[in-house]
């Protein structure tokens, strides 16, 4: 694990199913102090010890920072995947020891801002649970939309209507209600800033149309869910330790190289921040950058790769680790 | 038990001193015979015993006289002290950090008691006994960085982190190396270093504050700056410089040892939980000349490093005036041999 | 005195016509070239979303080129000063997805922007262009007085009288250049002046 945040140990104090893709989870301190305080928009990176596999997945925090008793995240099982969520849904029950990271924000509000305009879709709703809890603590201007596929699938959107009533807006996609993008950001005053999160397709259109409407890219912020796809196995070289592992499919670069006893420097788990960047000494294939860190030309020029989210296809390929 | 406070005074007589315990316990800032600048960061926990870093937040024998010197210069000029408008909630992640350092540290001197958001702070060297609500600034006397940082050692900078950036919005500068909390607030981390000449080229700062913006909580760093001043005067501020500047004028061969201070700056970060911003404590030590050389490692080894110390760096930490002095009257102490490595002293 | 650039000194570009459907331009003086050279590039219709607000130098030039952009609005005004409660309200009322094109003397932009971050918009989105005087707006670190038209080198405070050496070094939030005692070790030594900032 690596050094760059500290660990918590916890225990877990109840799971709740929300509905039929998405289940809350519940921590708190095994000593039973408080938990760190902390900032709307922070994750905390959960490790899944599941037989002879660690995964650490990274999950926002959802709870409001005035009440630091327990923390609570959301997660939405996804079958696809490379079985994190699987895991959390199957075998993670009340009463379970786990160790967390401290909490760490990669999507902090900006405190200058008059007003926060919030467009959550999905479980994206997740970060912006904790954030409108702040900023409803100390009287903040802040107005959320929420998509959603159906009215089943809107997590916690019975909670924040009643939290918030006319700040909160949702829009199902099965009655065919769709946010006014154009609208919307063409009617907010001087000094909002925006928050995306969700899909990627959605936070691409969200950026665009904002930059095509004169946003500075400054005053909008966004957080990816990026969480590392499966793929064929390959084989790494890491020169520094030494050591040759395999990547296998349900496992990402990042985990491999944890596992064999490398700790590469990481925070966000998800391809964004950059920790986790990688040289690459030598390489006969193809990568499959999945991360939204490195520019195009970091990408066509094969120096680098980030090993949390990224893959790679060929016959050899060797990193400075 | 607990320490004793000395009376002293940072200008007009300027009777400030070190105790013998002091002199050893000082951050002598070389640990080679020479100096250039480096990204000289390492975590900040706790050192050894008697040692500066014996705790995270240091309070010393000179705590009350520091904290009179800061209410006077506060009361001259109150734009040392600012904060810009969204930094409030940094500010209670400030008070709550310094609280609960300095009540773990110095238990004799401190005691910071919580039932909630109703909290009770006793200070006893300064006879306070305030209790108030965590979050609600009506209820303190003054903002909540003000408020605690009157009750503190050092200066202290809280950055907003924006943009993969570090802007300085909120600070009490009153001991600081020539530099005007006034002009600088609200500029990011590359703009104020602007005037620190050399280490832009070497790219000292994009280094520097790739680490800064990736502190976690928890994890707090630190490292050392030094310059010199003459008198131990603490405001040496740019406000002030027509007050301070013709001191320098004033040191001759005979007065050197007396005069003539070595100034440590202990600089930490520590990430802000709540507002997720980062302050960043610059607590000074000052030493004369004749304190410093009762230490013969130390006298022999500055005279090293500000005989040979780059033009450059010696005008900007503005040593050119009487480095000649100072170079000649360290010489006598120097004999030759060989320092040992590291800072301490022998 | 050579004046070294360092990084807290401002650095000014070309304008170009930005995303979006409303600008803002003030400018002052030979600022308005920036402008009309600009729009040179603009996208057709570009001026129909723009209004344009200048100060025009004592020789009067520009007026009628700028007129010639068709822009929505036009205002002229005498000084930044008498402009400040109308573009306080201009700002006031704006939505975000406004564009900001500050052209003409540092002190215009300078001035300009302060009141920009104060309602709101980011400085990095702001398009600038450096066209005439030189001159500087100094605030004197000792009064913290601010000298206007700053050309020499050193300069003396119009307010407290003191001898400053004019910094490269300077504050976005003050719009001025600083301003530090020069003699203040030996008030004896008094530098040449020199016109500097012409």
């Amino acid at each position: 694990m690596s050094t760059g945040t500290t660990k918590l140990d916890v225990v877990v104090s109840d799971v709740v199913p929300v509905n039929e893709l998405v289940t809350r989870f519940h921590f708190r301190r095994r000593d039973g102090e408080l938990l760190p305080t902390f900032s709307g928009g922070a994750h905390v990176v959960v490790e899944m010890r599941d037989g002879d596999r660690t995964r650490l997945n990274p999950y926002s925090l959802m709870g409001s920072p005035l009440d630091t008793r327990e923390y609570t995240i959301s997660v939405r099982r996804d079958d696809v995947g490379r079985g994190g969520s699987l895991f959390m849904h199957r075998s993670v029950k009340p009463g379970l020891e786990m160790v967390i990271s401290y909490p760490v924000n990669l999507f902090s509000l900006d405190l200058r801002a008059k007003k926060h305009l919030m467009l959550a879709g999905g479980i994206g709703i997740t970060p912006f649970m904790a954030q409108t809890a702040q900023l409803a603590g100390e009287g903040g201007n802040f107005e959320l939309h929420y998509t959603c596929r159906t009215a089943s699938l809107a997590t916690y959107a019975d909670v924040l209507r009643e939290r918030y009533d006319r700040r909160i807006r949702l829009y199902h996609d099965d009655r065919d209600e769709r946010i006014d993008l154009d609208r919307l950001l063409s009617t907010q005053p001087l000094g909002t800033h925006l928050y995306v999160c969700g899909p990627a397709g959605m936070i691409h259109w969200v950026r665009d149309r904002a930059a095509a409407l004169g946003w500075p890219s400054e005053a909008v912020h966004f957080e990816h869910f990026a969480a590392p796809q499966p793929g064929l196995p390959f084989d790494v070289t890491l020169a520094v330790s030494g050591k040759t592992i395999r990547v296998g499919e349900q496992q990402s670069l990042l985990e491999a190289i944890e596992a064999a006893g490398v700790d590469p420097p990481y925070l966000c788990r998800g391809g964004v921040c950059g920790q986790c960047e990688t040289n690459v000494i030598s390489y006969d294939g193809k990568f499959i950058h999945n991360d939204h860190w490195l520019s195009e030309e970091d990408h066509r020029s094969g120096c680098k790769i980030m090993p949390c989210v990224s893959r790679f296809e060929g016959r050899s390929l060797v990193l400075e680790r | 038990m607990g320490i004793t406070f000395r009376k002293e005074t940072f200008r007009d007589d300027f009777t400030f001193r070190n105790s013998p315990e002091h002199i050893r316990r000082f951050p002598f800032p070389f640990h080679e015979d020479a100096y250039m600048y480096a990204v000289n960061i390492e975590p900040h926990v706790v050192g050894p015993k008697g040692s500066v870093l014996e705790n995270l937040i240091d309070v010393d024998e000179h705590y009350v006289a520091e904290m009179q010197d800061r209410a006077l210069v506060l009361a001259e000029d109150p734009l040392r002290c600012q904060s810009l408008p969204h930094m409030t909630l940094a500010g209670w992640d400030l008070l709550e950090l310094l609280m609960e350092q300095q009540a773990l540290g110095y238990p004799e001197h401190f005691t910071l008691t919580r039932d909630g958001d109703r909290w009770r702070w006793i200070n006893r060297p300064l006879g306070i006994d305030d209790t108030f609500t965590f979050g609600d600034t009506s209820t303190l006397p003054c903002g909540p960085m003000e408020y605690i940082t009157r009750q503190s050692q050092g200066d202290f900078c809280i950055l907003d982190q924006r943009d993969g950036n570090l802007w300085m919005d909120a600070g009490m500068v009153t001991t600081q190396a020539d530099w005007s909390l006034d002009f600088d607030i609200g500029m990011n981390f590359f703009e104020w270093h602007a005037p620190v000449p050399l280490a832009h080229e070497k790219g000292i700062f994009t280094r520097a504050l790739k680490f800064l913006t990736n502190i976690q909580q928890g994890k707090p760093a630190r490292r050392l700056n030094w310059t010199m001043t003459i008198n131990p005067r603490l405001d040496t501020s740019p406000e002030n410089y027509h007050k301070w500047g013709p001191d320098r004028t004033t040191v001759t061969p005979e007065n050197v040892g007396d005069k003539v201070h070595l100034r440590v700056e202990l600089q930490s970060f520590w990430r802000l939980p709540r507002s997720n911003g980062i302050v960043f404590p610059i607590r000074c030590y000052l030493i004369k000349m004749d304190e410093l050389v009762t230490q013969p490692k130390w006298a022999r080894r500055l005279h090293r490093v500000i005989r040979d110390l780059p033009e450059e760096l010696a005008t900007y930490k503005g040593l050119t005036r009487y480095r000649p002095t100072l170079v000649e009257w360290l010489s006598k102490l120097d004999d030759g041999s060989p320092t040992s490595p590291g800072f301490g002293p022998d | 005195m050579a004046a070294k650039t360092i990084i807290s000194r401002p650095i000014y570009g070309t304008l170009s016509p930005q995303p979006g459907k409303h600008h803002l331009f003030i400018a002052d003086a030979e600022g308005a070239l920036a402008i009309v050279d600009m729009a040179k590039m603009a996208p057709p219709g570009f001026f129909g979303g723009a209004e344009i607000v200048f100060i025009p130098g004592l020789d009067g030039k520009h007026v009628a080129a700028l007129e010639a952009l068709k822009p929505a609005q036009f205002h002229l005004a005498p000084s930044f000063a008498s402009l400040l409660p109308r573009l306080k309200q201009t700002l006031g009322n704006a939505h975000m997805g406004l564009r900001l094109y500050l052209a003409g003397t540092e002190g215009l932009i300078g001035q300009a922007m302060q009141v920009a971050l104060e309602a709101g918009i980011d400085h990095t989105s702001m398009q600038t262009e450096h066209r005439g005087s030189l001159a500087r707006r100094m605030q004197c670190v000792h009064c913290k007085g601010i000298t206007e038209n700053v050309t020499t080198q050193p300069a003396t405070c119009s307010h407290c009288g003191l001898l400053l050496l004019v910094r490269d070094h300077y504050s976005r939030r003050l719009a001025a250049f600083q301003g530090v005692c020069i003699n203040a070790e030996d008030r004896s030594e008094i530098p040449p002046t020199e016109e500097a900032f012409p």
